[in-house]
């Protein structure tokens, strides 16, 4: 999170912050394990009063940000999220809004409405299954017919497809990709429930079988959306980091605690140097962490900082997160503690929007062209 | 109040606009292109490296006279009195061109900045403009072979004689001491106190009578570190940095400075400069020379270099802006130089994995495969100067996070009853 927030931007922060402390504690949390949507209706359409879903839509759309940087605020709520492991689609929502809202074509302003109101989501469907699991690697087939567009495919894992109204798919289109808001309901479209790791985040495998729409519902252009979409990707880049570091920072400042508390040999484990060292690490990590997904929230069209904020936030949080587990002992592998909430988290989100080793092959081809300049 | 916090009492800066335009002009107009550089110690000749060193002092003194010597230094001591952010913006529009590089560390921090802080003020009347013009180079005479990490046991001793103070002891790590001008001097003014109680910071010139200097040969043949061994060198009492037997509260803030290394506000030093062997850009000529550029395990090698470089760097910034609003604890600069060391042994590590089999043997046809070997040899200088990566570990944990202290057999006993190792062992 930003070491410098305005006062505004603290509020806002905090306003976040005290509602998901009250309406989703711990508990709260580990009762929707069992629930199908994963969160309550009710819960979502709220936050959407504190601005969970507008902040990167422009103000004469209906959106707004508080401090002049929508991307920078939402990335204080998703911090929020990843603190309190919190229910609900806040990546993909705020991708299709941000989407929608900006389109030349095929905008839905009803849908639009919707989801800054909080009465219903979208479902980004971008991943597809291997052999095509790389990042940025499309091959569901957008094919144009007369004044319809035709979709065939698999995508997966699609977070939320289960509980949206519509899906925003990004197919291609010969060679270049295609964006079409489909509505779930479309004859052809078969959303499977897949497992996961995080206790209140749900996935499905979503798919088109010959599903024919009129060619008014692609948004934006037709084989055209290589910008678009890879905008798309750093947005949901930075806001899974940010809400990663959230995770990490709940974890690290747990396990802080526990040191302090916990006695062995007569000492706190917060005096044994061998575990005074791995805290420095990780605080090290930590700090990190949010340095350059912060950096990358102020400058979301430069891809070098996006990669190394994911390959970073990934690589390195996962080290945090099972070090922390590791100072608990027995206790860091229950389901009885705190712990595993936040590791279930931070693991969802360092699988999506590319691996670290995907981000850091696109780094290595980021080095060559500077290299080559 | 702190050098750092002196630019808050300015009233109006020129804005960054006008100074970026105004630094722009005079850095082209002037300077000569020199493309990317490298910081750390370079192993060239003696003759080439004491005609670089010459030509920094011309070029500090033109920053002097074009009024961009000291841009966080306050007028009164010939500096320019403007903030941070004009440093950073100078540094900006310094990329790819000369710059006086063995002037900054130690210099201009921690050396410039533990004078601002603690000097007299005919101390910083005499040395501060001379700095700023490229006059007097500083080091620190800090370490001693009787231990690395533990500064505040420092044996050189330091006792009075009417006016003056005489010296003995020896220092080392002392990095291009044999064409300095002046040192910054911690010695032992109390042996029957504690050892943070007992000691005093003195300025001495280097060529003072006494001063003995030899050079030290490192791992890969370079020879700009130097031990100093001091007899009998006289110290007049004015030349004293704060009080007597206070110097650890002098030395507190000067490790602080030091450990903000390129990132002090008040070091000139081009944006962006890769430390330690290899710039994470050269990673490609590396992996290109050494025919894998499409290998994608070389490639996974790069893009973690260029991760690590960019975090670095942002971590740093981070750090800086806190500490600078009160966020953070000045003691959060160990946690840069803990990421330096740790990623600048990683990057040395890449750079030799991507050498291959020039990093055993090579040839000087190997463009920038060679080196690699004696870079990696020299790999732990990153996780050992300025201050161990084990001592900021130390720092974090216990004076960021709050975590108890080490126990410490030296605490509130008379420095002369410490237990210490055998005489001569190194540390």
């Amino acid at each position: 999170m930003i070491v410098d927030p305005t006062s505004d931007q603290e509020l806002f922060r905090e306003t976040t912050e005290r509602y998901l402390r009250e309406h989703v504690p711990v508990g709260e949390v580990r009762r929707l394990r069992d629930d199908p949507a994963g969160f309550e209706p009710d819960y979502w359409r709220r936050g959407a009063d504190l601005g969970w879903t507008s902040l990167l839509v422009p103000e004469d759309q209906g959106g707004g940000s508080i401090s002049g940087d929508g991307l920078v605020d939402l990335t204080l709520l998703a911090h929020e999220f990843g603190r309190h492991a919190a229910p609900g689609p806040l990546v993909p929502v705020n991708i299709a809004a941000a989407t929608l809202s900006r389109a030349t074509h095929g905008a839905d302003d009803a849908v639009l409405g919707e989801l800054l109101a909080g009465t219903a989501t979208v479902a980004w469907c971008v991943a597809e299954p291997p052999p095509h699991d790389r990042l940025g690697d499309i091959a569901v087939e957008v094919k144009t017919d007369g004044a319809d567009v035709v979709i065939d495919g698999i995508k997966r894992p699609v977070e939320s497809a289960g509980q949206a109204g519509h899906l925003l798919v990004t197919g291609r289109t010969g060679g270049g990709p295609t964006q079409v808001l489909v509505p779930v309901d479309t004859p052809g479209v078969t959303v499977a429930p897949m497992h996961t790791v995080d206790l209140t985040r749900r996935f499905a495998a979503v798919t088109f079988e010959d599903v024919r729409l009129p060619a008014t519902y692609v948004v934006g252009e037709v084989g055209s959306a290589d910008r678009q979409v890879e905008h798309q990707l750093r947005l949901a880049a930075i806001l899974s980091c940010a809400e990663a570091v959230g995770a990490m920072q709940a974890a690290f400042d747990m396990t802080v605690e526990w040191a302090f508390d916990r006695y062995s040999f007569g000492r706190p484990l917060a005096s044994y140097q061998a575990l005074k060292h791995r805290f420095a690490d990780m605080k090290t990590w930590l700090e990190g962490a949010h340095a350059v997904t912060d950096a990358a929230a102020a400058a979301p069209d430069d891809p070098r900082l996006v990669s190394a904020a994911k390959a970073f936030v990934g690589d390195y949080g996962s080290e945090l997160l099972q070090d922390c587990v590791q100072i608990h002992g027995g206790i860091g592998v229950t389901y009885e503690h705190d712990l595993h909430l936040f590791l279930r988290r931070h693991t969802v989100n360092r699988a999506l929007y590319g691996t670290p080793a995907d981000h850091r092959q696109l780094l290595a081809d980021l080095e060559r062209k500077v290299d080559a300049a | 109040m702190t050098a750092a916090e002196d630019h808050g009492s300015q009233e109006a800066h020129e804005d960054l606009d006008s100074f970026r335009q105004r630094a722009r002009e005079f850095i082209r107009g002037n300077l000569e292109h020199v493309g990317p550089v490298r910081l750390g110690l370079q192993h060239r000749p003696d003759d080439e490296e004491l005609a670089t060193v010459a030509r920094e002092r011309e070029v500090q003194r033109m920053f002097f006279d074009a009024g961009f010597a000291g841009i966080c230094v306050p007028l009164a001591y010939g500096g320019q009195g403007l903030t941070p952010a004009h440093q950073r913006v100078f540094n900006e529009e310094l990329v790819g061109y000369e710059f006086p590089a063995h002037l900054q560390i130690p210099t201009f921090s921690p050396c410039l900045t533990v004078l601002l802080e603690y000097g007299t003020e005919e101390q910083k009347r005499r040395h501060v403009p001379a700095i700023l013009k490229g006059e007097e180079i500083w080091l620190q005479f800090l370490s001693e072979p009787s231990g690395g990490s533990d500064v505040a046991g420092a044996l050189t001793t330091a006792i009075r004689d009417g006016d003056e103070w005489v010296l003995n002891g020896s220092k080392v790590w002392t990095t291009y001491a044999w064409w300095s001008d002046w040192a910054l001097c911690l010695a032992r003014t109390n042996w029957d106190v504690p050892k943070h109680r007992g000691l005093t910071v003195f300025i001495l010139p280097i060529n003072a009578p006494g001063v003995e200097v030899h050079r030290i040969e490192m791992l890969n043949g370079n020879r700009e570190f130097c031990q100093e061994f001091l007899s009998d060198v006289r110290v007049p009492d004015s030349d004293r940095i704060g009080e007597v037997d206070q110097g650890w509260t002098v030395c507190t803030r000067w490790m602080f400075h030091e450990r903000m290394l390129y990132n002090s506000p008040f070091v000139t030093v081009p944006a962006g400069s890769g430390r330690g062997s290899a710039g994470s850009l050269t990673m490609t000529d590396i992996a290109r020379d050494a025919g894998r550029i499409d290998d994608p395990v070389a490639r996974d090698l790069i893009g973690e270099a260029a991760m690590l470089e960019v975090v670095q760097r942002r971590l740093e910034q981070r750090v800086a802006d806190g500490i600078a609003t009160g966020a953070l604890s000045s003691q959060a600069s160990a946690i840069g130089r803990l990421f330096a060391g740790v990623v600048g042994t990683r990057t040395t590590t890449i750079a030799f994995e991507l050498a291959g089999g020039a990093g055993a043997a090579w040839t000087d046809d190997d463009g920038s495969l060679t080196g690699r070997g004696t870079d990696f040899l020299m790999r732990q200088t990153a996780q050992i100067g300025g201050g161990t990566t084990e001592m900021a570990r130390n720092v974090i944990s216990e004076r960021v996070l709050g975590m108890p202290r080490e126990a410490a057999l030296d605490r509130d006993v008379a420095f002369r009853d410490v237990p210490r190792g055998r005489p001569g062992g190194d540390g």
